[in-house]
């Protein structure tokens, strides 16, 4: 007769707090929930546009309260992190060959950083000029 | 033995590192329990070394699987200090002065000791189709051999390096939540052939690629490609496959068949 009984190990809801790779991972992922909140506020300004100047101006000055400004400041902090750890994770989903061999990393990040560089300075002048 | 040789002999002996393994016999106990060995310590001592002295001099019923000694076999993976690891890549020196915790790998069932259940991969592994599948089977064996390029054989020669060690399965947390999901391994293998110039399943095995438990089950942790003995880097062969899952749906719109 078989004596095996195969053992299942339990994974608790705290694995991610173990290793720290699981740890950045959860916070690469979670920042979604920021930039979400983030986005809601920024289309809530849209929709307030449409009901016109007072509308428009009394939602302006809710953005400079200091609860809104350190929200703000967490948000870029957390969009940064997620853009730098995504900007490293991306050759692995590039499939360029030249010549024959792969190209190689290090170009496939900085094409990304060059690229967000362009598209940042971009934005700034059109929003400035 | 001479008295003079004692001294050299005895400082060697002195040092000792701490090697507790996580013990299961699934006739006696009913969950598994640590049990700590004192092993004498030598740089240049593999875990696996120090398992093989545990089971000649300490304790014969310790159980551990291996083979080849040389990270080719992939029989001795388990968790070093939590981590996914070759037994006979991993060294005590990287580890000395502190304990050395041993575990059976991660996510998958604890069979005995250090041994695992491996079932589950070996059937992923063989659901993907891991074979050549021509595009005619009526060409004459007298007709040659299918001829690839170096650049066509670049393009899936990482992937093909696994040693199916099951290190990526265990440092896999989508696999350890949910075991319906294909795998980091398999999906490595999957890409092997799908990328191999002498091959034309590729259809079939999309259909593999675009399910839930397929690519989509991945939220890109990445951590397999980073335990990965042989540097396959899994995580690159499923981004990969997701692009051709996109590229699949997309043109399934225009072009239903």
């Amino acid at each position: 007769m078989s004596k095996r009984k195969p053992y299942q190990r339990e994974m608790n809801n705290d694995w991610w707090l173990k290793n720290a790779f699981y740890s950045k991972y959860m916070i690469r992922e979670g920042s979604s929930i920021l930039i979400t909140l983030y986005s809601l506020i920024l289309a809530w300004g849209v929709f307030r546009l449409s009901q016109g100047e007072e509308a428009f101006n009394a939602w302006l000055s809710a953005l400079q309260h200091p609860i809104s400004i350190i929200f703000h400041l967490l948000v870029l902090l957390i969009a940064l992190y997620h853009t730098i750890t995504w900007f490293s994770l991306a050759p692995k989903a590039v499939d360029l060959y030249i010549k024959g061999k792969p190209l190689d990393a290090k170009f496939i990040v900085a094409g990304h950083y060059i690229s967000f560089i362009i598209v940042t300075i971009f934005c700034l002048v059109v929003i400035m000029l | 033995m001479s008295a003079q040789t004692m001294p050299a002999h005895s400082t060697m002996a002195n040092k000792v590192i701490e090697v507790e393994i996580l013990r299961y016999r699934p006739e006696q106990d009913d969950n598994p329990f640590p049990q700590l060995f004192e092993v004498p310590y030598n740089p240049d001592m593999s875990i696996l070394e120090a398992l093989q002295y545990i089971k000649d001099h300490l304790d014969s019923t310790v159980s551990f699987r291996w083979s080849c000694r040389m990270a080719i076999c992939g029989s001795c993976g388990l968790m070093v200090n939590n981590i996914p690891k070759l037994g006979c890549k991993a060294f005590l020196r990287d580890y000395y002065p502190q304990k050395v915790k041993l575990e059976a790998l991660a996510n998958f069932p604890i069979e005995r000791d250090l041994v695992v259940d491996m079932g589950d991969f070996i059937k992923k592994l063989e659901e993907i189709k891991p074979y050549i599948i021509p595009a005619t089977d009526d060409k004459c064996l007298s007709e040659g051999t299918y001829k690839q390029t170096p650049e066509q054989m670049e393009k899936y020669k990482q992937f093909s390096m696994c040693i199916n060690c099951g290190l990526c399965y265990s440092a896999c947390p989508q696999y350890g939540l949910d075991k319906k999901f294909t795998g980091p391994a398999a999906l490595a293998l999957l890409a092997r052939y799908n990328r191999d110039s002498r091959d034309a399943g590729s259809a079939e095995r999309m259909k593999i690629v675009n399910q839930e438990e397929g690519v989509w089950s991945c939220t890109f942790v990445g951590y397999c490609s980073v335990v990965c003995p042989k540097g396959v880097d899994p995580a690159a062969a499923i981004q990969l496959l997701k692009v051709e899952s996109s590229k699949d749906y997309l043109i399934g719109m225009f072009k239903p068949d």
